[in-house]
């Protein structure tokens, strides 16, 4: 079992979770992940671990509700326990050890990018760091970024820093010149639009890849997608990989596998809530029916039908 | 004397003494050679299958007393019981046999449980056909005993009616072992380490024990509480287990070396191998690695499990092994309407266990075989809407003695689906491996060892699917008792093991 120690709102939808794992906390790298399976019965999500503190035995989680599951999880206390972390897995960041980087983070990816941000620091990398949000209250890890250089902050709105997407400051910081690599991590288009912008210039760039998965070993091939026409698994072979080979049609393709069926499980878990809803998870014909299938009920009218039409 | 009572005698049963539970065999007198093969086969009674097809329950239900009893009669007692021969683990199938025959049930119960770590899993998914049972003598004229329902039937008491056939414990022996894995190779291992004394500790990725027993194997065929009771039994017996831990991760090999005075790698043939054609990558595409872990691991099979699954009404699956009828029949239970394997050989060819197949057939599973696939295709939103083929005929047979499928020029045809689970094998998975550079790997990936299972790395062990490549249950398990026997020979400074050692690690005295 794991205590969280700490909890913290950072933006509407994103908090920050400091977890007991000593023996992550010890051996983690920048870019690694755990698997965090709250309790029987929950999912298994993947996490970027964002900080650690070996001293205390914690890492740091921030977690973006966007489902039943991490509307779960993010709702545990101080004190509250997770059944099972696992990790840390997949490959570390091949971290530049000299000359200049930018770290791009979009939500709750500005999290992720953190700990990348500080290993650069830390070998003597110069860093700049593009951030961005909706708006103000959308913006975190602004000050801890801080700690590892230059912060450029950008809101969709111009409700803070500059007015404009991430992609924009993001060009001009490499028209300037002299930037050597560039790790990008948010959502799937902010990482697509992140590498054409850097495309042209020829500078290497790195996305992490949040694909779906189970085992985070390998095992299961449910985070396969196309790097350079090859397929890989983001689990083992990644997170990170070169964003100008990362067929990103594909992956923001494969992580809608689940779309209605997440729909439908937050709206049962928060109707059952409110109240006290007594409906499956899975809705009835399941809502992880392909989608644009009829229903059994359906079928059979259909069958019916033909069958009286033959008669 | 004459008013002195005569004591009872114990009615010529020689399973009295070790049982006191009132059963008496199934014929007042003992039944001669003759008269017992004149007793047909006991059939396993089984769900409806129009039932079973809608639900997780358990296909098999189980022999009765009676049934079990009466079946125990079928058996011969050969003085050559060419049946042990036949089992990987080599249970004692004829003693076992005959205890259960005279009501002995915990002198039947001990007894298998000193042969075999997970008596409940192999009775219930070993291939019997090509092991135990067939070779034992009574197919030759009809059919065999049921061996493997026998076991089942035993070892299901014995789960019911724990504390009666525990085991002594062992004195300590004061070394440390760690296990890798927490499949059938690594608990077999595990089970039989401790029983020597040993201090066990099995390291496992998930965070459940079970390896395939729990991810890959469906509840219909091994019901997961069953496996959780073998798993609590070995952590009763002084197993220790470790959830949660990636060895090559959260731990490094090095480290385990260092912890430990013996390692045995038993981490399998965990990655999934996809057919390298067109479109695999589209949604509604899985392996039967992700398949059966959501459903069986994850438990989305229920609909209040946070993991979903995909279901689709018409589910093709490539494969003709026992996880792709594993996954047919799971894609049936979950409301396909149509369930196919797509197999590029013939059903003699059919690598699975034949009840299997024979099951799935009841169940209205559809078998397109001397099939294969050419391209997943999709709609524009890259669902998966079928499954592009060609027909195949049987050439010479091959490397591996099974007919060469040749494609059949100008017979390709697309099977609607808009699932598609591909089931045609796993391969090592590196990321173990890959960590240690010194442990010697073949070209394929897997962990090479000498004839008692050591690996290029002294004192490092290997067995299961990581050295052989995927394979079953009980040969997995088979490795893991043989790895215990040159472990345990190891930290005694004796290794290697001495045929003796070896011998009694396989058919260990029961105390008879």
């Amino acid at each position: 079992m794991h205590t969280v120690i700490d909890r913290a709102q950072l933006s509407p939808n994103v908090t920050r979770l400091v977890i007991e794992a000593p023996r992550i906390a010890e051996i983690r790298k920048p870019g690694q992940f755990v698997i965090v399976h709250r309790a029987p019965g929950a999912e298994r999500i993947p996490l970027t671990i964002a900080d650690a503190d070996p001293g205390h035995g914690t890492i740091t989680l921030v977690i973006q509700s966007v489902g039943k599951s991490t509307e779960d999880l993010v709702a545990l206390q101080p004190g509250d326990a997770i059944a099972d972390v696992a990790g840390p897995l997949g490959k570390a960041t091949e971290l530049l050890d000299h000359g200049r980087a930018v770290c791009v983070g979009g939500g709750v990816g500005t999290a992720v990018v953190y700990p990348i941000a500080l290993g650069l620091a830390a070998r003597g990398v110069e860093v700049i760091s593009v951030i961005g949000g909706r708006s103000k209250e959308w913006v975190i890890f602004e000050d801890e970024l801080r700690r590892a250089g230059e912060v450029i902050t950008c809101t969709d709105d111009g409700s803070y820093g500059r007015h404009g997407f991430v992609t924009d400051a993001l060009r001009d910081v490499i028209e300037a010149g002299g930037v050597d690599a560039v790790y990008a991590v948010g959502p799937v288009p902010m990482m697509r639009a992140v590498a054409e912008v850097t495309r042209p210039f020829g500078v290497p760039t790195f996305a992490s890849l949040n694909a779906i998965m189970l085992d985070g070993t390998g095992m299961c091939g449910g985070c396969r997608v196309a790097v350079g026409g090859k397929t890989v698994y983001a689990c083992v072979d990644g997170p990170e990989f070169d964003a100008h080979q990362v067929d990103f049609r594909e992956l923001a393709d494969r992580l809608g596998t689940y779309r209605d069926f997440e729909a439908h499980a937050l709206e049962v878990s928060h109707r059952r809530a409110a109240e006290r809803l007594e409906a499956p998870l899975h809705a009835p014909e399941g809502s992880c029916l392909i989608p644009g299938l009829a229903t059994a009920a359906e079928r059979q009218e259909v069958a019916a039908a033909a069958g009286e039409r033959g008669a | 004397m004459t008013d002195q009572p005569t004591p009872v005698p114990e009615a010529g049963n020689p399973g009295a003494s070790h049982g006191d539970s009132g059963l008496r065999p199934a014929f007042d007198h003992p039944l001669s050679p003759k008269e017992r093969m004149t007793i047909d086969r006991s059939q396993m009674p089984e769900q409806d299958a129009l039932l079973r097809a809608a639900n997780f329950r358990e296909v098999n239900l189980g022999y009765s007393q009676q049934l079990a009893m009466l079946e125990a009669e079928r058996c011969l007692q050969c003085k050559n019981p060419v049946c042990i021969d036949g089992c990987p683990v080599r249970v004692n199938i004829p003693l076992f046999i005959e205890r259960l025959r005279v009501g002995d049930m915990d002198g039947a119960a001990a007894s298998l449980l000193d042969d075999n770590a997970l008596p409940c899993v192999t009775g219930r998914v070993c291939p019997q056909e090509i092991q135990c049972e067939g070779r034992c003598v009574r197919a030759k004229k009809g059919a065999s005993v049921a061996i493997g329902s026998l076991e089942r039937f035993v070892a299901d008491w014995a789960m019911a009616n724990p504390g009666r056939s525990k085991p002594d414990g062992a004195t300590s022996s004061g070394r440390t072992v760690a296990v890798v894995g927490s499949g059938p190779a690594g608990l077999t291992a595990a089970g039989e380490l401790v029983k020597k004394g040993h201090d066990v500790t099995v390291f496992e990725a998930f965070h459940a024990a079970g390896g395939v027993l729990i991810y890959g194997i469906p509840e219909f065929r091994l019901p997961k509480d069953i496996v959780k009771l073998e798993v609590d039994r070995l952590v009763a017996s002084g197993v220790k287990i470790e959830t949660n831990a990636i060895i090559g991760r959260t731990y490094t090999l090095r480290e385990l070396r260092e912890r430990f005075d013996a390692v045995f790698l038993a981490v399998g043939a965990g990655l999934p191998v996809f057919m390298n054609v067109p479109g695999e990558n589209f949604k509604g595409v899985y392996s039967a690695n992700e398949y059966l872990t959501r459903v069986n691991l994850m438990g989305a099979w229920n609909p209040e499990s946070d993991t979903p699954v995909l279901k689709g009404h018409r589910v093709v699956v490539v494969g003709g092994g026992n996880v792709a009828i594993d996954s047919v029949r799971t894609a049936k239970r979950l409301g396909a309407d149509e369930a196919t394997i797509v197999y590029r050989r013939g059903k003699a060819e059919l690598p699975a266990r034949v009840e299997e197949v024979h099951h799935a057939e009841q169940e209205g599973i559809r078998f397109e075989l001397q099939v294969a696939p050419l391209e997943v295709i999709s709609d524009e939103n890259r669902w998966v809407t079928g499954i592009r083929c060609i027909r195949m005929e049987l050439g010479e047979p091959d490397a591996s003695g099974r007919r060469r499928p040749i494609p059949i020029e100008g017979s390709e045809f697309v099977i609607d689906c808009e699932m598609v689970v591909v089931a045609i094998g796993t391969r090592s998975n590196p990321l173990l491996t890959a960590s240690e550079p010194d442990l010697a790997l073949n070209q394929a990936g897997y962990i090479v060892t000498d004839e008692h299972g050591m690996s290029s790395l002294p004192g490092v062990f290997a067995g299961g699917d990581i050295v052989r490549g995927a394979a079953t249950v009980i040969l997995a398990m088979g490795d893991g008792k043989r790895a215990a026997a040159s472990v345990d020979a190891w930290l005694r400074g004796e290794y290697p093991p001495g045929d003796e050692a070896l011998a009694s690690a396989s058919t260990a005295a029961t105390g008879t």
